[in-house]
């Protein structure tokens, strides 16, 4: 039995979760598999193939395990109040990202995060999407312990799906609050996506509080090397370089139509790249 | 505003001192008393299937080659090999014709050529460059006299026109220098892939880069480099090799493709919308496909150790 927590969901969850990540047998009612929900914050300016990458591979990966089944995936563009140098306005952002997502029939965009009128942390953001997912679940007396579970009724695990370099950027000093680290790890559960040839494991086992959750840690790999980083889009685009096949022909149409990223200052400044963790 | 011709190699100093002052459209001003020369840029391969690293190629090669102020890039060519090449896992070509062409629907200047795919017997590299050559030979002296040219998005300009605006208004493009001329697109992997014994026969590596020209996308530009420098053919004929670095490690090949397909994998957001819909449609790809010509020598390999024989 788990340690008492105050959601009568968690309990149920960390339960499922600790038997079968743990490799223990599981029994033949808890083989429903649990639905998961991938949330991606970031800058997205702009939104690229690469971003679109990393959540068709982490949903590849929690389908091998053969425990979950992505139902969902949302891409949560950060607000203007982030101040990133050379962000454009979110409305753009958002709008590109819709676009891009088009032809997507499991990812959608959510504007909650930019809506704000301040800076969200990553881990408020998580809290506001599980509400909601919450909100629009079935009730919770199908999910008491004893009961066999009906599949799927299980509220889906909302999961924050990352690049492995976030890992890294838990360690800097000051950038993320442990208690936030602690939630995000505890409470809902990492998906990281990173590149062949690249161990990211090295920091989990560096930092304690990742270590206790390492099972609520998924390491996917992505085959293939597709480092389409926004700072080089914004920078060829500036130049008037083309760049298309590396993002959506729909957002290459919409950056030109509204002039974006004319001008661009990222390679006049490389030292100050203040990140909260979130991909570029 | 800072201008940067992705690791150009022989970067001609009035080209560079300019671009540090002036914007793109007054360095092409200034250019105009030399005449550009219009180029074709060809990839041959087997598209097995094309990808979007496939695509990647020709938009870094023709801001590239439009960026030395000596070449305008008019065209580009696929040409997807002929099944007779017998590569394994090679699917039928009408199938890798039209992923090709779904992928470049939304090109106005990428197109598919299926000549070489046509063709019964295997055709050398050599050959698809001279035939798209003559062909645009032919097609120039056809258009010599006041004959529109054909864009491929059906618009029609006329070359009088054009000499004439170039002579008014100090115009932006400058007249054509004669015929197009085709240059070879590929990967570094094709470059070093002249090494291989009886892949090339030596005197088509040599017409290669002599009369016709390389362009060659590499990530790190010193293996390519050393390649060059360590052959004596490709060392004479540099300054018709271009190398153009592409910073972003795009390495979308198709072998990883086909595999990921076999994994159930996917691969969304590697190749167009519209390929990835194609090969669903048509389950183009297993381990049975994966499997053709298997055991069977590579036509290049089987034609050039056939003929070494006296």
């Amino acid at each position: 039995m788990c340690a008492a927590t105050f959601l009568g969901w968690a309990y149920c969850r960390d339960r499922g979760r600790v038997a079968t990540a743990a490799g223990v047998d599981v029994p033949e009612k808890m083989k429903s598999q649990i639905p998961v929900v991938l949330l991606a914050c970031g800058s997205f300016n702009p939104i690229t193939n690469m971003h679109l990458r990393l959540f068709e591979v982490a949903r590849d990966h929690l389908h091998q395990t053969g425990i979950y089944q992505v139902i969902q995936g949302i891409i949560s563009p950060v607000s203007d109040h982030y101040r990133k140098k050379d962000l454009v306005a979110s409305h753009h952002r958002v709008a590109m990202a819709r676009l891009a997502l088009q032809t997507s029939d499991w990812i959608r965009v959510d504007s909650w995060e930019s809506d704000q009128a301040q800076w969200m942390e990553t881990v408020k953001v998580l809290r506001h999407h599980h509400q909601e997912l919450l909100r629009s679940s079935p009730p919770m007396e199908a999910q008491n312990a004893g009961k066999t579970p009906t599949a799927p009724a299980a509220v889906p695990e909302l999961k924050l799906l990352c690049g492995a370099d976030i890992l890294k950027t838990f360690h800097t000093p000051n950038l993320w609050k442990d208690a936030h680290i602690r939630e995000i790890v505890e409470k809902f559960g990492l998906v990281c996506v990173s590149r062949a040839g690249h161990d990211p494991k090295e920091y989990i086992l560096d930092l304690p509080i990742l270590q206790q959750y390492q099972h609520n840690i998924y390491l996917a790999q992505e085959p293939v090397q597709n480092e389409i980083s926004a700072t080089y889009i914004r920078r060829a685009l500036s130049q008037g370089q083309s760049v298309k096949y590396l993002l959506p022909d729909a957002v290459i149409a919409y950056i030109k139509h509204h002039r974006l990223y004319t001008t661009d200052s990222s390679w006049k400044d490389r030292s100050s790249q203040r990140s909260k963790g979130n991909t570029s | 505003m800072f201008r940067s011709f992705c690791g150009i190699q022989n970067l001609d100093s009035k080209g560079g001192a300019r671009a540090f002052h002036l914007d793109q459209r007054l360095q092409i001003l200034t250019m105009d008393k030399s005449e550009k020369t219009d180029v074709v840029l060809l990839a041959c391969g087997s598209f097995n299937p094309i990808t979007n690293m496939h695509l990647r190629l020709f938009e870094l090669a023709r801001d590239f080659m439009n960026g030395t102020g000596k070449y305008r890039v008019i065209k580009g060519i696929i040409s997807p090999v002929g099944d007779a090449y017998k590569k394994k896992g090679l699917i039928p070509a009408h199938h890798r014709i039209i992923m090709a062409e779904l992928a470049t629907k939304n090109s106005n200047w990428v197109e598919v050529d299926t000549w070489e795919s046509l063709q019964k017997e295997w055709v050398e590299t050599a050959k698809v460059l001279r035939h798209h050559q003559e062909k645009l030979e032919a097609s120039h002296c056809d258009h010599q006299q006041n004959s529109p040219v054909l864009e491929r998005s059906g618009r029609k300009r006329k070359w009088t026109e054009q000499r004439q605006n170039s002579s008014q208004k100090k115009s932006l493009e400058p007249t054509p220098k004669g015929v197009p001329k085709v240059k070879l697109l590929c990967g570094a992997d094709l470059l070093e892939s002249f090494g291989v014994p009886n892949l090339w026969k030596s005197e088509d590596i040599t017409q290669i880069v002599a009369d016709y020209g390389l362009i060659c996308i590499t990530r790190a530009g010193s293996d390519a480099q050393k390649f060059i420098y360590e052959s004596d053919v490709l060392w004479k004929h540099q300054s018709n090799i271009y190398l153009v670095n592409e910073w972003i490690t795009n390495d979308i090949s198709s072998t990883k493709i086909r595999r990921a397909l076999r994994r159930g994998q996917s691969i969304r957001y590697l190749v167009p919308d519209l390929v990835q819909e194609y090969i669903e449609k048509h389950n183009l790809y297993s381990s049975e496909s994966e499997d053709r010509n298997a055991g069977i020598v590579l036509a290049p390999l089987q034609r050039n150790t056939a003929e070494a024989k006296p």
